[in-house]
């Protein structure tokens, strides 16, 4: 009995060492060939400090999948081959879940990629994320941002992490052929907006298409339009105010801005499908009726984003469809852009992942994927003329010409409101026509915690 | 198994187990880490979890078991159980008892993402009460309850009733058993497309087409309530039927034929037999079946997540648990929910286990 244990263990033994062995060996034959075969000094490099620290790794984790995560390994690349060092990405969808529970479960990844900064302060203030301002000074960050987006990445008190995506959300897609045939013309007001919406219909067109289903995040949609619209009539400050919580939901401020919207959203002849369409239509799918042939809606209000959403075969940018910039309401108000990003925030402290923030505070770190388009670099030292087409350039444009900068509110309000009630209540809002709006908009602050 | 020999050399023995068991744990210990460490190739991980996960736990059940064979005869019997029961137990209190008591712990919290938990008291339950979604989802579950078993079992068991004498009866049966075999997400996506709503162009969605080719206007079936839950409470019966009718066929099988001719005999109809033959005798596998069907209706989250994600008042206690803490980052209040659901489970639990021992 006791020599079959002896001789099992031995086995399990056996089986075991040479695989450990075998690990040792590829990691240093890894780096071994590494070195040998390209012969680069891997210690001459912006990044490390001067030190040679290739066949490291570091492992970002973050909400880009696909195609986005095609592009961003690629877009590591140029410093993978500097420092030698590797950057294993991995991508999901359920990212926002996936971050807290290995967080405070003890093994976080080296750097995460925040889609907006409400959920990196939870974890900031849980202790898991580093001050990329110790690392990098924050005289070096001034030179690299802009003072609007590191105000947005200052979190409870520290830089929690360099931005690496900006995403602009006042545009509208429009179908192009359409307006060249009409004689349509871009609107220059919202006035001028809501004009050629009725001249549209008098022409027996539908104006808008609008979708907000988003499974769990279903809302959203809304949210951006409420902010959109209250970016545009009342100053920055308002916003501001209205972000903090001080300016409530049941105010005479957001009222406004819910009458702005339902003038275009509850208009039946405006919106394809009626408020049952709003409400049922995924936002993804909200695109396509503007980019098919022929079209069955001709506006639509979305983020930079969507051009990925268009379908593939018809649709292109800048022939089939444009975007022009959601017009102001109060000129005297200016250009304001209401826009998100991403930034990488560090949970690690090594002195490899403290060359790949450094990296990703570069606008180079986004050039691979500016190229490959529908990107917009929030880095002052990216170059205009990296953008591949009139359309990305002209994303990038009115995001320099934007007279105010606001990020996304419901990203910056607390979990409960801004990924909870503000995009609840407002669903509700939309498809019941007789529902109780001063109930629905005291539950989003009571929700306030 | 009792020889002389193994007596001589007893403490040599019971050193032997021990080391041999002390060296299972380093190499426990060591697999974990390199398992944990994530530089190696998937494959080789795989391969050491399997021979380190299989093999491993296998020499450590025989090492304790040759260890308690060179106890006194009295003792092992006495000490085996408990040398095989343990291990299933730990498991159990670390991914089982511990979540659950914590879970519990937390719901008596203010506790946040990122926070830490303070302010005892019951503050989370009388919020989740005071919470009109909350008795909302709780009227939902109800629906599910009532319906889903309700539907699913009379399908069934009429379903193996009627097959059981026809030719093609395993066809008949592999057809409805044959939602079973998909998730619950999957059986949703595909439902959705069934009730999808087109805002243009043609109906791709199956009910709305139908509506269309006969003349009506097309329906957001989703956001028609209250008959939305409905919509949903049908997908959780067209995957449970299957179930139910498998396990009723089997029973209905095993009533006797001398039963069911002696009522011929006495001039029984076959209704009169379905009703005062068949379900009476069959009456226990009925139960069992609909408790099964009742625990994992009051645990439904999957269908209404991705159909409406609770909008449209579909929320369920469940979703609503999701939501609160994964969504909002509201643990204490998920918990609360947690807890919610559990204190529901727990009777009818009680009942299946009670049932389970006494067949």
């Amino acid at each position: 009995m006791i020599k079959k244990l002896l001789l099992l263990l031995i086995a399990v033994l056996l089986v075991a060492a040479p695989v450990w062995s075998g690990g040792q060996q590829e990691k240093s034959g890894k780096a071994g060939t590494a070195s040998d075969t390209s012969g680069v000094d891997y210690s001459d490099n912006p990044y490390t400090d001067g030190q040679d620290l290739s066949g490291k790794t570091v492992n970002i984790f973050g909400a880009f999948v696909d195609e986005d995560a095609r592009r961003f390994t690629a877009s590591m690349v140029p410093f993978e081959e500097a420092t030698g060092i590797k950057v294993v990405y991995e991508g999901s969808g359920d990212f926002e879940t996936l971050i807290t529970v290995r967080s405070e479960g003890g093994s976080p990844p080296d750097i995460a990629a925040f889609p907006q900064p409400g959920l990196a302060a939870d974890l900031v203030r849980g202790g898991y994320v580093y001050d990329v301002s110790d690392w990098l000074g924050m005289d070096y960050l001034k030179q690299q941002y802009n003072d609007a987006w590191l105000d947005l990445a200052d979190i409870g008190g520290i830089q929690a992490g360099v931005w690496y995506r900006a995403s602009v959300k006042s545009l509208v897609w429009y179908n192009i052929p359409t307006f060249e045939k009409e004689g349509y013309e871009i609107p220059e007001t919202w006035d001028e907006m809501l004009a050629l919406s009725d001249r549209m219909v008098a022409d027996g067109y539908t104006p808008w298409s609008i979708g907000i289903e988003s499974s769990g995040a279903t809302g959203w949609v809304a949210t951006d339009w409420l902010e959109d619209i209250m970016l545009r009539i009342h100053p920055p400050e308002v916003y501001d105010k209205w972000v903090a919580g001080e300016v409530k939901f049941n105010s005479p401020e957001f009222r406004e801005a819910l009458d702005y919207m339902a003038e275009i959203w509850f208009n039946k002849d405006y919106v394809l499908g009626g408020r049952q369409g709003i409400v049922l239509t995924p936002f993804g799918d909200a695109s396509t009726p503007i980019a098919i042939d022929p079209p069955a809606a001709l506006m639509h209000r979305q983020a930079s984003f969507i051009a990925a959403f268009f379908p593939q075969k018809g649709a292109e940018i800048g022939k089939t469809v444009g975007f022009f910039y959601l017009p102001p309401i109060d000129e005297s108000l200016g250009n304001p852009v209401l826009g998100a990003g991403d930034f990488f925030g560090p949970m690690q402290d090594r002195p490899e992942v403290r060359a790949a923030i450094r990296y990703l505070a570069t606008g180079l770190s986004t050039k691979a994927w500016i190229e490959a388009g529908g990107f917009v670099s929030p880095h002052k030292d990216t170059p205009l003329d990296w953008y591949p087409t009139v359309a990305d350039r002209g994303i990038a444009e009115i995001l320099q010409d934007a007279t105010t900068f606001r990020f996304d509110a419901s990203d910056l309000m607390p979990g409960p409101v801004g990924a909870g009630t503000f995009w609840t209540e407002i669903t509700a809002y939309v498809n019941d026509p007789k529902a109780n709006l001063n109930r629905l908009l005291q539950n989003i602050d009571n929700s306030w915690p | 198994m009792i020889d002389t020999s193994s007596i001589k050399s007893r403490p040599m023995q019971i050193i032997l187990s021990l080391v041999i068991a002390a060296l299972l744990f380093v190499v426990f210990a060591w697999s974990f880490n390199f398992m944990r460490g994530g530089d190696s190739p998937r494959l080789l991980i795989a391969i050491v979890a399997l021979v380190v996960g299989v093999g491993g736990i296998w020499a450590l059940f025989l090492t304790a078991d040759n260890l308690v064979n060179q106890f006194p005869i009295g003792v092992r019997d006495f000490l085996r159980p408990y040398v095989f029961i343990i291990p299933a137990f730990l498991v159990l209190l670390i991914y089982i008892i511990y979540p659950t008591i914590r879970t519990i712990a937390i719901s008596f919290f203010d506790y946040t993402r990122g926070g830490t938990p303070s302010n005892f008291g019951l503050q989370n339950y009388v919020a989740a009460f005071q919470d009109s979604a909350l008795l909302i989802a709780i009227r939902n579950n109800i629906l599910w309850l009532i319906f889903v078993p309700l539907f699913s079992v009379s399908f069934g068991l009429v379903i193996a009733v009627l097959v059981d004498r026809v030719k093609w009866e395993k066809i008949a049966k592999s057809l409805v058993f044959l939602p079973m075999a998909i998730s619950f997400v999957g059986a949703s996506v595909i439902w959705r497309f069934v009730y999808y709503f087109a805002t243009y162009g043609q109906q791709i969605g199956l009910l709305n087409a139908i509506v269309v080719g006969l003349g009506g206007d097309p329906v957001g079936w989703l956001r028609l309530e209250p008959w939305n839950n409905f919509f949903l409470i049908v997908i959780m019966v067209w995957l449970q039927t299957g179930f139910a009718m498998v396990i009723l066929s089997s029973a209905v099988k095993g009533v006797p034929s001398s039963l069911m001719e002696a009522a011929r005999i006495d001039g029984a109809g076959e209704f009169l037999i379905f009703f005062r033959v068949i379900i009476p005798y069959v009456s226990g596998t009925i139960l069992t079946v609909t408790t099964t069907i009742v625990i994992l209706v009051l645990k439904v989250f999957d269908v209404v997540f991705v159909m409406t994600s609770g909008r449209f008042n579909t929320d369920v206690v469940a979703n609503m648990m999701y939501n609160q803490m994964f969504t909002r980052g509201q643990y204490g209040r998920g918990a609360a929910l947690a807890v919610i659901i559990f204190i529901a489970v727990t009777p009818v639990m009680i009942r299946n286990i009670r049932s389970l021992n006494k067949a």
